[in-house]
């Protein structure tokens, strides 16, 4: 039987890209940056994932604002790097587990969680920049090690989906993936944060303290952290922190109890506060 | 506009959250914005801008605010910053100069306050705390 193995909370920062790609993770900026991912990178080669269940928002790349889903399930065969406005980033095409993507959309639908399909689908960094800083340097005309099921979630226009919404349908979806017939080690990220806001007067606005908060009831409370509403991710974290909702997700797909086998945080990476916790299932 | 009085994050200083009101105000000046992520529509802007205007209808005051790269007027008038973000690179203006822009200080003082650990949360949670909202 398929099984979710380990979560996988993570930043998305699009610059964090720009630095993997442009060769300058090496620079004092970006050491303390990727330092914070070594042991982790060790730890996907051990646990070699099958399958990438990654949880991520499309920032207005492929779609724009005339269709705006608020769950939408990639359940096409592969999903190209998209160019963002300064060219597509230098990295592998993303394969699906199609299969596998295509029970868990017929189980969430079941499950009364109504999500859109999407069977064309470009990628943004959102997806993209979690699997580099995971796996590290993947040449573009290289593999991704694993099979990637991506979930994107709207943070763009408000409302976002509540915390609990997305702890919720983080449970329907390991319900989903526990019933599905091959033995598949699969892993879930839950990406995006955390604190930042990007735009306006109060754009780089930081909340280390909450950020932290927020890590440890990743690890011990998650209930908790499935009850915080939209306006307190808005005004403590910045009005792109909402994006941590996404977290959630990952988290609800996890044992209520899990061991916390590392975890990062490193103010700056551009605007953001960089975020990272990794998370096994006990069995 | 629309009454905003009903919106408990309208107290948040500095900061526009997209909202259903604001999507509205500002879908064709966003739509124009996303097409600047293809190069093929990069190209026709910069070859003539007013002539890639006239394709999407949005209101005078948006077109100007195009035109003249205003940044923060973009965002009052609907913009949305994933959506302004594709101007700016259009322009090579990244998300950590574009904020350099928008709050005033400058790349660089911006980019100092980022090194030093951001912008702090404390007087910075309500517009009560700021004196010029
Ligand atoms: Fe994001």
């Amino acid at each position: 039987m398929a099984r979710i193995t380990a979560g996988v909370g993570c930043s998305h920062v699009p610059a964090i890209g720009v630095a993997m790609d442009t060769g300058i993770t090496d620079e004092p900026y970006w050491q303390p940056v990727f330092d914070g991912f070594k042991k982790s990178r060790e730890w996907m080669k051990q646990q070699n994932p099958d399958v990438i269940f990654l949880v991520y928002n499309d920032h207005c790349t492929a779609f724009d604002a005339s269709c705006i889903p608020t769950f939408a399930l990639g359940c096409a065969a592969e999903f190209t790097p998209a160019d963002e406005g300064w060219g597509p980033r230098p990295v592998p095409v993303v394969k699906n587990h199609q299969k596998l993507a295509s029970h868990i959309a017929q189980s969430l639908v079941l499950d009364e969680f109504d999500i859109t399909i999407m069977n064309e689908m470009e990628v943004d960094h959102g997806l993209t920049v979690p699997l580099s800083v995971m796996y590290g340097e993947v040449p573009q005309d290289g593999e991704w090690p694993a099979l990637v099921i991506p979930l994107a979630v709207n943070v763009v226009q408000y409302p976002a989906p509540t915390g609990n919404r997305c702890y919720n349908l983080g449970k329907a979806i390991r319900r989903a993936i526990d019933a599905y017939d091959e033995d598949l080690n699969v892993m879930i990220f839950g990406t995006g944060g955390m604190s930042h806001q990007l735009q306006y007067k109060r754009a780089g606005l930081i909340n280390a303290d909450w950020d932290n908060r927020f890590l440890d009831m990743m690890a011990n409370d998650p209930v908790a952290a499935s009850q915080i509403k939209h306006v307190e991710y808005l005004r403590e974290t910045g009005s792109e922190g909402i994006e941590m909702v996404m977290w959630l997700v990952m988290r609800g797909a996890l044992d209520e109890k899990v061991t916390e086998v590392h975890r990062h945080y490193h103010v700056p990476a551009s605007n953001t506060a960089v975020g990272h916790i990794i998370l096994e299932n006990h069995d | 506009m629309a009454d905003r009085s009903d919106k408990p994050y309208e107290d948040i200083p500095g900061t526009f959250v997209f909202d259903a009101d604001r999507s509205r105000e500002g879908y064709h000046l966003n739509q124009f914005c996303i097409s600047l992520r293809l190069q093929k529509n990069r190209e026709a802007f910069n070859a003539g801008e007013e002539a890639y205007l006239d394709k999407y209808p949005m209101t005078a005051e948006q077109r100007e605010a195009v035109l003249k790269r205003d940044w923060n007027r973009l965002l009052e008038l609907g913009g949305n910053i994933y959506y302004t973000s594709k101007l700016a690179a259009n322009d090579g203006i990244n998300f950590q100069n574009l904020a350099g822009l928008m709050t005033g200080m400058g790349v660089e003082a911006y980019r100092d306050m980022m090194l030093h650990g951001g912008r702090p949360i404390e007087g910075n949670r309500s517009k009560s705390e700021w004196e010029e909202e």
